[in-house]
């Protein structure tokens, strides 16, 4: 912190005296960390006279050349104070952050989907998992729109529901718009407390067609899981053998907007939870619709809660365009044909992605 | 064509409901208007003296329900607003049997009566966004169009089916009278005393816990706005009038800079129906499902039909933290202060830490 000060010598100025009035224009101009004569380092800083709070408000202007330059003295130190320092910023970022939520600074759209806290909270811990836990490999991003509505349409898998997650977070960070999948959830979700309300503030929704049609008519980008408690709840023997798409509402939710539909393929998620059992009489009991037995669950507790590290691939396929059937949404006919598609595609792509991944746990 | 007034104004209004607050302002905002020839306020025999100075200019007549019918046959009315609702029961006044009275019954003696009042052609029905019910399955964002999937709990959710149901019925025994209902999101403000604004002005508030609803709110302005555009203009139909934009619980509650306190949600149930039975509190399971489900209407035919857009519900709840400071636990300044603080310190245990090697 004194090493700036000292660096300040040279013009005159005492080591904590701050200018009160902003040097003129033509001053030296800010100098960069790197330019510091580090070799000079005062032993410690010696907090002036003045009480702790204005020691620190006025250190700070003396310790960072370019708030010298820029601000005039006294001025509580700003986030961009301090250029070269990544963990200053980071740590004045995260405060304003706790600050701005600890004081309701921010807004909720009106499914309940809180952009900042999904930004700052739970995509980087998302990004621990599907990035370093599960290597997870994306391809196939350039057919999601950059803008406009489309409906992602993926198998599901994994006992829990983590390939929505994996998928709306790995297709925020790899899109080139950074665009948010709106899942739609099963209503067993919004029925959970606690869960039900990370559901929402990460963009969820009740999968219904009143809210589809919404989210699409309002160009979002909506993922949705036809296959539903079906999909994840299948023994591990059935891996990757995708279940009945149901009444094929998210076709007719895409066909009433005009919505592209994108087909997306995930590999891996069958193998973080390999459900080996279905004890239906609990399930019956704690009114679930299935109970799992994994190698891990229920035997070591909590700890079989810990997805195994499958590798993972998420492929997207050529969207399906819709625009010119319109008129369709409610022929039977054509909804089922549409999802019939929709499904081979999906299951046809996950069949090329298992042949491109031998080993499940592989690199 | 029309007897009374001028272009759309209807002559001679009546007013239920002048005895509270809402039925109170309407009145002598529409007395205030020079295009309506007459107010007469209505209200039950026994209600209160606290809004007499409001209402000089509205004359106030208190009958039964019963002897409702002649009233308005004789009045020559041109318009009917419909605002005698209560919705929450009052303890000192009867509980939940007096507040089905009023609310079911009541509305039923006034639609026969509207029935035989031969002039009449316009009425206004207050109705709630409770309306719509509660469910799990419910979609995010009701439009008008959206039928309630399960019948609430609470009892104001279930009078206000009931009397939707009722203003049905009216609408096609009557269909050369202009019926207007609107639901209102809750009503919030500088001045409004509503039970929500009762439980936003404490500083501690509970909530249930793992949830965390999403509420839309209606200054009170902007509800006598829509409810006098309603009297003066002709607009047909039913509509969602909220403001626009949403609130989360916590996100208002730490605006207003009060502290939560989460509670199991079958305790509160729990708690709602012993103050209901001890005879405390106005908290009842209308309110425990609002905070357990939350609610969000669609606004877009409102402002299409009515060219007004009510201020936003953010905007809305500022105003009541205005009115409100006084259950302030945490403050802006204050948590600006506490960041600075925190910043500065962690400065300054970084740049000793940096020195000490050198």
């Amino acid at each position: 912190m004194s090493g700036p000060a000292e660096g300040r010598d040279p013009q005159g100025v005492g080591r904590f005296d701050v200018p009160q009035q902003p040097p003129a224009p033509d001053a030296e101009p800010a100098r960069r960390n790197g330019h510091r004569p580090t070799a000079q380092v005062a032993p410690t800083p010696t907090p002036t006279p003045a009480d702790e709070v204005d020691t620190a408000a006025t250190d700070e202007p003396v310790a960072t050349d370019t708030g010298d330059a820029s601000t005039p003295g006294g001025t509580p130190p700003a986030v961009a104070d301090r250029p070269g320092d990544h963990w200053d910023r980071k740590v004045a970022n995260g405060l304003a952050f706790l600050r701005r939520r600890l004081a309701g600074d921010y807004e909720v759209d009106e499914f309940g989907f809180d952009s900042e806290l999904t930004d700052a909270v739970f995509h980087p811990l998302l990004r621990l998992l599907y990035r370093d836990w599960f290597r997870t490999e994306v391809s196939g991003v350039e057919h999601v729109p950059v803008d406009g509505p489309a409906l992602v349409v993926g198998n599901h898998s994994g006992t829990v529901a983590l390939d929505a997650l994996i998928l709306s977070a790995a297709l925020h960070d790899k899109h080139p718009a950074h665009r948010y999948l709106r899942l739609l959830g099963a209503d067993l979700v919004f029925r959970m407390p606690v869960v039900s309300e990370l559901a929402r503030k990460t963009g969820g929704t009740v999968a219904c067609n009143p809210d589809a049609e919404r989210l699409l008519g309002g160009g979002d980008l909506v993922g949705v899981f036809p296959e539903g408690f079906k999909g994840i709840g299948k023994l591990y023997a059935d891996r990757y053998k995708l279940q009945r798409f149901g009444r094929g509402g998210f076709v007719s939710a895409a066909l009433r907007t005009g919505t592209p539909i994108v087909p997306v393929a995930i590999v891996g998620g069958e193998e973080i939870y390999p459900m080996l059992a279905d004890i239906k009489p609990l399930a019956r009991l704690l009114k679930l619709p299935y109970f799992p037995v994994t190698p891990t669950f229920p035997w070591l507790g909590p700890l079989g809660m810990v997805p195994l590290p499958s590798k993972w691939l998420i492929e997207f396929c050529p969207p399906i365009p819709t625009a010119h059937l319109t008129d369709s949404a409610d022929d039977p006919l054509v909804v089922f044909n549409l999802a019939d598609q929709v499904r081979e595609t999906i299951q046809q792509t996950v069949h090329t992605l298992l042949e491109r991944r031998p080993d499940p746990f592989g690199p | 064509m029309t007897p009374g007034g001028t272009s759309g104004a209807p002559g001679v209004v009546v007013v239920t409901g002048v005895g509270r607050y809402l039925g109170a302002h309407v009145a002598a905002r529409l007395a205030a208007d020079p295009r309506i020839e007459r107010v007469i306020g209505v209200d039950a025999p026994d209600s209160g003296t606290e809004f007499t100075d409001l209402l000089d200019r509205v004359e106030r007549i208190r009958v039964d329900n019963d002897s409702l019918g002649g009233l308005l046959a004789d009045l020559d009315v041109d318009a009917v607003v419909h605002l005698a609702l209560v919705s929450s029961p009052d303890p000192q006044h009867g509980g939940r049997s007096a507040m089905k009275d009023q609310n079911v019954i009541g509305t039923m003696h006034l639609l026969a009566a509207c029935q035989r009042a031969p002039r009449l052609r316009k009425i206004v029905v207050r109705s709630s966004t409770a309306a719509y019910g509660v469910s799990f399955r419910d979609p995010a964002v009701f439009t008008e169009e959206t039928e309630p999937r399960e019948v609430p709990r609470g009892g104001f959710g279930r009078d206000i089916l009931d009397l939707e149901g009722y203003v049905r019925g009216f609408r096609r025994r009557r269909s050369d009278v202009t019926a207007t209902v609107l639901r209102f999101a809750p009503f919030i403000g500088s001045t409004a005393d509503t039970t929500l604004t009762r439980y936003f002005a404490q500083p501690f508030v509970p909530t249930v816990f793992g949830r965390d609803p999403r509420l839309q709110f209606l200054h009170f302005d902007d509800a006598l706005e829509v409810l006098h555009r309603s009297i003066v203009e002709d607009h047909p139909g039913t509509y969602n009038v909220a403001g626009p934009g949403v609130l989360s619980l916590s996100q208002a509650i730490r605006r207003a800079g009060r502290v939560a306190v989460p509670v199991l949600e079958p305790g509160l149930s729990g708690a709602a129906a012993l103050a209901r039975t001890m005879g405390f509190g106005r908290y009842g399971l209308d309110q425990v499902d609002l905070f357990v489900h939350g609610r969000v209407v669609d606004t877009s035919r409102l402002e299409q039909e009515y060219g007004f857009t009510p201020r936003s519900t953010a905007k809305a709840f500022e105003d009541f933290i205005r009115a409100h400071q006084g259950g302030v636990v945490v403050t802006r300044g204050q948590l600006a202060v506490a960041e600075q603080l925190v910043l500065d310190g962690i400065r300054q245990v970084r740049s000793a830490v940096q020195e000490r090697p050198s």
